[in-house]
C-alpha cells in the first residue's frame, strides 16, 4: 500500500538525484574539453545552458556566457529551479515527508550531501580544483542510488525509484544528443566530413560513455554515437534501455504485464517500442533533432500520464505552514 | 570522576543522599561513574548526542527556507526510581486517567457533576464552539483519553505530586524510547547489571490500543498516525511512532470521507482507514465541522466518527478536561467517580478566577509561578521569585483583564539529578512524564520522560526553553530483569 502523495514524493526524490548527478556529469566533461582546446571555441559554455532548455531563465539572471556565471547558474543558483544546489535540496524535502519509507542509510546520504553542497558556497566556482566538487557530487548521486538497490526492500515505493530516475536520465540523455549532435554536426550532410573527435569523445563523456561505445562501435563515427545513445539495449544511459527499464517498473506497480489498457503504460508502450523498432538510418533521415523533439515530447506525456494515475496530487493550501508548525504538540 | 563539591543544599536529590553517598538503588550507575577517566563521561555524552542525531531523533525549528534540525539536548546520567515507589505512581496515574475519563462522559452528557455543584459550571469551557459540538458523542468503548501524559514532580523522597494533565496530543513518548536505546549503548554495563522494566513494547501496546477502537466486525482493521505535516515541530514523533507500529502516515490531504467511510488516496486507488491516531488539535480536523480554515483536517470527518465508522484516538472533546483549572477539580473527581482517595495528590491551586485566591496570588506574586490555563511548552509563564518587580507588576495587569484565564502555584523545589556539566556532576531539577494508554486495560509506560532544566537553578524544563532530557530507569521487583 502506498499512498498517492508518498510515491510523488518517491518519484520526484529520485528525478531530482538523477538531476543532478547529470548535471554535475556535463559541467565535468565541460570543464575537462575546456582545457583540451588551444584556439577556445566561440561560446564553449553556452551550450550547456541550452541543454537544460532553461536558456531564458539564464538570460534573466546574467548577461553573458562566461565559465564563471554558467557553473554559478548550474551549480549554485537559488533563483534556478534547476541548479544542483536545488535540486538536492528539493530531494532533501521530499525525503524528509517520506522518512519512514526510506531507510536511514538513503536519508543521511542525502542529508551528507545537501550539507556538502551548502558548504561548498562560492568556492567551487573561483576554485583550482573544481572537479573535486563535481565528481563528489557524482558519487554521491551514484551512492545514492546505490544505498537504495541494496537496502531498500524492492516494494512499490522502490519500482517508483527506478521510474523516476530512468525517466530523469532518458530525458537528459536526450538533451545532451539533441545540442551537442546539433552543434557538432548541424546538417545531414556533413556526415562523412572532417570530425573534431575530441567533441565527439566529449558527447560520449558527458554521458558517461566513452569507454562502453568503443567497446561497441570502435571507432567514432556520428551515426554510431546517435545508434549507441539512441538504441542499445545494454548502455544503461541509452533512451532505449531507460524506457524498458521504465516500463519493467510500471509491471510491477500496477501488476499488468504486457499492459495495454491503462493510459500510462500505453503511453509508455509506445515510445518503447517507436525506440525498439528504430533503425539509426530511418532516424538519421527523418532528422535527428526531430526525432528527439519527438522523444522529449511523448517523455513530457508519459510524465503527466503518470501524475494523473497515481499522484492527482492537490497543491497545498497557501497558510499551511503556519497552520502545520502552530499546532500545540503538548 | 567523584562526587567532590557535589551539593544536594535545599533540594532533594534523587540518587545523591544528604551527605553525599549514592543513595542504594544508584550505587552500580554511580560506582560505575567513578571508574570513568578523565574526560572519558564527557565521551560518551557527546556519543550519545550523536546517535541521537544519527537517527533524526530531532526536534524541528522550522523555517520555511531552511530546515534546523537539533536533537534536544540529552543527558546521560539517568534518573532512577525504585520499583515500590513506581508501583504507587502507577496506580495513582491509573486511577486519575479513569476519573478525568468519567468526568468527560459526564460532562458530554448528564453533566451531573455540574448539575450537582460539585464544579461551578463557569469554570468548565462550555462555551467553546468545538466542545459544544461534542455534546451527545459517544466515543468508541467509552474512552476518551487513550493516550496521555500526566506530568509529575517530586519535592521530597515520599511523594510524586500531580503538575498537569496533558490529554489531548501529549508528546515525548519517541524520546523516551531512544533515549533507552542510546543509554543501553552508552552504559551497558551498569544496565545490565540492574533490573530495569523494559519501555520496548510501547509501540505494541499503542498499536494494540488503538485497534481496539476499531468499529466492530472488522477483521483486521487498518490503523493511521496522522499527523498536521513536516513544519510542525513534532513530526519526527508522528513518523517514528508510525513506522514502530508498521502503519501509514498520513496527513489530512491524504483522506477524504467517500461513501461514508474515511479513505485513504494510494496508487491503486481508495482504501477504507478504521481507526486515526491524529495528533491534530479537535478544532482542525473537520473544516467542515470546525475550523473552516483547517488546511490539516479531513473534511466530514467527524459525520464518519459520529456514525461510529471510524475511530479517533484521542477523542475529539477530550481537551475540555485538560487545561489548568480543571486539573484543579481532578481530586474531586476521583473521590465523586470512584468513591475513593486521590492516590497522588495536586500540586496546590489557586484559581484567580476565585475571588480570595485572586487576591492571595496578587499579593504574593513574588513567591509563586503563575501560568496561563490553556498554553503548553511553557509559554507564559511567570516564575515569581524569578521575575523583576516591573515583569511581576505587569503580569498583574494581565491577570486582572482575564483573571479566569491563570492559576498560581507556589514555587516548588523540585527534586534534583546528577547532570553531566563541563566534566563533573551537579544536580539540576527534573520532572517526569509517564506516558498512559487506555484501551481494553490501563498501562503505564514504566518510567517515562524526565525533563531536565539545564541552566543552573532554573525550573524550566520545557525543550523550546533550554530543557534536556534523561532516560528513566524504574527498577522490577525482586531483582528480576526484564530487559
Amino acid at each position: 500500500m502506498l499512498l498517492s502523495r508518498v510515491a510523488n514524493s518517491i518519484y520526484w526524490m529520485n528525478r531530482y538525484i538523477e538531476r543532478a548527478e547529470n548535471i554535475a556529469r556535463f559541467i565535468d566533461v565541460n570543464l575537462q574539453l575546456s582545457l583540451d582546446q588551444f584556439t577556445p571555441a566561440s561560446d564553449p559554455w553556452g551550450p550547456l545552458i541550452d541543454v537544460t532548455g532553461d536558456r531564458e531563465a539564464f538570460d534573466k539572471l546574467y548577461d553573458s556566457t562566461t565559465r564563471a556565471n554558467v557553473m554559478r547558474f548550474l551549480t549554485l543558483d537559488r533563483e534556478y529551479p534547476n541548479s544542483i544546489a536545488n535540486c538536492i535540496a528539493l530531494a532533501r524535502d521530499n525525503a524528509r515527508t517520506i522518512r519512514d519509507i526510506i531507510t536511514s542509510e538513503m536519508w543521511q546520504q542525502i542529508n551528507a550531501m545537501h550539507i556538502t553542497v551548502k558548504r561548498a558556497a562560492d568556492d567551487v566556482i573561483r576554485e583550482d580544483r573544481p572537479v573535486d566538487f563535481y565528481r563528489s557530487v557524482k558519487e554521491g548521486c551514484l551512492l545514492f542510488s546505490a544505498n537504495t538497490d541494496a537496502t531498500m526492500s524492492h516494494n512499490e515505493g522502490f519500482e517508483f525509484c527506478k521510474l523516476g530516475r530512468m525517466l530523469e536520465r532518458a530525458d537528459k540523455t536526450s538533451r545532451v544528443m539533441d545540442v551537442k549532435y546539433f552543434l557538432l554536426l548541424p546538417d545531414a550532410e556533413d556526415v562523412g566530413g572532417a570530425l573534431d573527435t575530441v567533441q565527439w569523445a566529449a558527447l560520449l563523456r558527458s554521458v558517461g560513455a566513452l569507454e562502453m561505445y568503443r567497446q561497441v562501435h570502435g571507432v567514432i563515427t556520428p551515426g554510431n554515437v546517435a545508434a549507441f545513445l539512441i538504441l542499445d539495449r545494454q548502455f544503461p544511459r541509452s533512451l532505449t534501455h531507460c524506457l524498458e527499464q521504465a516500463q519493467g517498473a510500471l509491471t510491477h506497480i500496477t501488476g499488468v504485464h504486457n499492459g495495454h489498457s491503462s493510459p500510462v503504460q500505453r503511453c509508455v508502450g509506445r515510445l518503447r517500442s517507436q525506440l525498439q523498432f528504430s533503425q539509426i538510418d530511418e532516424i538519421i533521415d527523418f532528422g535527428l533533432h526531430e526525432y528527439i523533439d519527438d522523444t522529449q515530447t511523448q517523455l513530457n506525456k508519459i510524465d503527466e500520464s503518470i501524475d494523473k494515475a497515481f499522484f492527482r496530487f492537490t497543491p497545498p493550501a497557501e497558510d499551511i505552514f503556519a497552520q502545520q508548525s502552530a499546532q500545540m504538540q503538548q | 570522576m567523584d562526587l567532590n563539591g557535589y551539593s544536594t543544599t535545599g533540594f532533594y536529590d534523587e540518587l545523591i543522599t544528604d551527605a553525599g553517598t549514592p543513595r542504594p538503588a544508584a550505587v552500580p550507575l554511580m560506582d560505575r561513574l567513578f571508574e570513568l577517566e578523565q574526560g572519558e563521561i564527557q565521551q560518551r555524552q557527546r556519543a550519545a548526542e550523536r546517535a541521537l542525531f544519527e537517527s533524526g531523533t530531532t526536534f524541528n525549528v522550522y523555517h520555511e527556507e531552511q530546515a534546523t534540525e537539533r536533537i534536544i539536548p540529552f543527558d546521560v546520567v539517568p534518573r532512577i526510581i525504585e520499583s515500590d515507589v513506581w508501583d504507587r505512581v502507577e496506580k495513582g496515574l491509573k486511577q486519575r486517567i479513569q476519573a478525568l475519563n468519567h468526568f468527560l462522559t459526564d460532562i458530554y452528557g448528564p453533566q451531573h457533576i455540574l448539575q450537582d455543584g460539585t464544579i461551578p459550571r463557569e469554570y468548565v469551557d462550555l462555551d467553546n464552539p468545538t466542545f459544544q459540538k461534542c455534546m451527545t458523542l459517544h466515543p468508541p468503548r467509552g474512552v476518551w483519553c487513550h493516550i496521555s501524559g500526566i506530568d509529575l514532580v517530586r519535592t521530597d523522597g515520599d511523594e510524586f505530586y500531580v503538575l498537569e494533565d496533558n490529554l489531548r496530543c501529549p508528546s515525548g513518548v519517541s524520546y523516551v524510547l531512544e533515549n533507552r536505546r542510546v543509554l543501553k549503548q552508552t552504559f551497558p554495563r551498569v544496565f545490565g547489571s540492574l533490573p530495569i522494566r523494559s519501555v520496548d513494547d510501547y509501540a505494541e501496546k499503542l498499536l494494540a490500543t488503538l485497534e481496539h477502537l476499531a468499529p466492530r466486525g472488522i477483521d483486521r482493521p487498518q490503523t493511521v498516525v496522522m499527523t498536521p505535516g513536516i513544519y510542525n515541530s513534532a513530526y519526527f514523533e508522528h513518523s517514528y511512532l508510525a513506522q514502530q507500529m508498521g502503519v501509514p502516515l498520513v496527513e489530512g490531504s491524504d483522506l477524504i470521507v467517500h461513501d461514508g467511510f474515511v479513505k485513504m488516496k494510494t496508487t491503486r486507488g481508495l482504501q477504507r482507514v478504521d481507526v486515526i491516531y491524529r495528533r491534530i488539535d479537535d478544532d482542525f480536523i473537520d473544516p467542515g465541522c470546525f475550523n473552516p480554515d483547517s488546511a490539516l483536517g479531513v473534511r466530514g470527518i467527524m459525520d464518519v466518527y459520529r456514525s461510529g465508522r471510524v475511530a479517533l484516538a484521542n477523542a475529539p472533546g477530550a481537551g475540555i478536561a485538560d487545561n489548568k483549572v480543571i486539573y484543579a477539580f481532578v481530586p474531586k473527581m476521583i473521590e465523586y467517580y470512584l468513591d475513593q482517595d486521590p492516590i497522588l495528590p495536586n500540586v496546590e491551586t489557586f484559581l484567580c478566577g476565585r475571588e480570595a485566591d485572586c487576591t492571595y496570588v496578587l499579593d504574593n506574586l513574588d513567591k509563586l509561578v503563575v501560568k496561563p490555563a490553556n498554553e503548553a511548552g511553557g509559554k507564559g509563564i511567570m516564575v515569581g521569585p524569578h521575575a523583576s518587580q516591573a515583569e511581576r507588576d505587569a503580569y498583574a495587569e494581565v491577570i486582572a483583564k482575564d483573571p479566569r484565564g491563570y492559576i498560581a502555584q507556589p514555587t516548588l523545589s523540585l527534586s534534583r539529578v546528577p547532570t553531566v556539566v563541563d566534566e563533573q556532576l551537579e544536580g539540576r531539577h527534573v520532572d517526569l512524564r509517564p506516558y498512559i494508554l487506555y484501551g481494553k486495560d490501563i498501562h503505564v509506560l514504566p518510567g517515562g520522560l524526565t525533563r531536565v532544566a539545564l541552566r543552573k537553578n532554573s525550573l524550566v524544563v520545557n525543550s523550546s526553553q533550554g530543557g534536556g532530557t534523561k532516560d528513566t530507569w524504574v527498577l522490577a521487583q525482586n531483582g528480576h530483569a526484564t530487559d
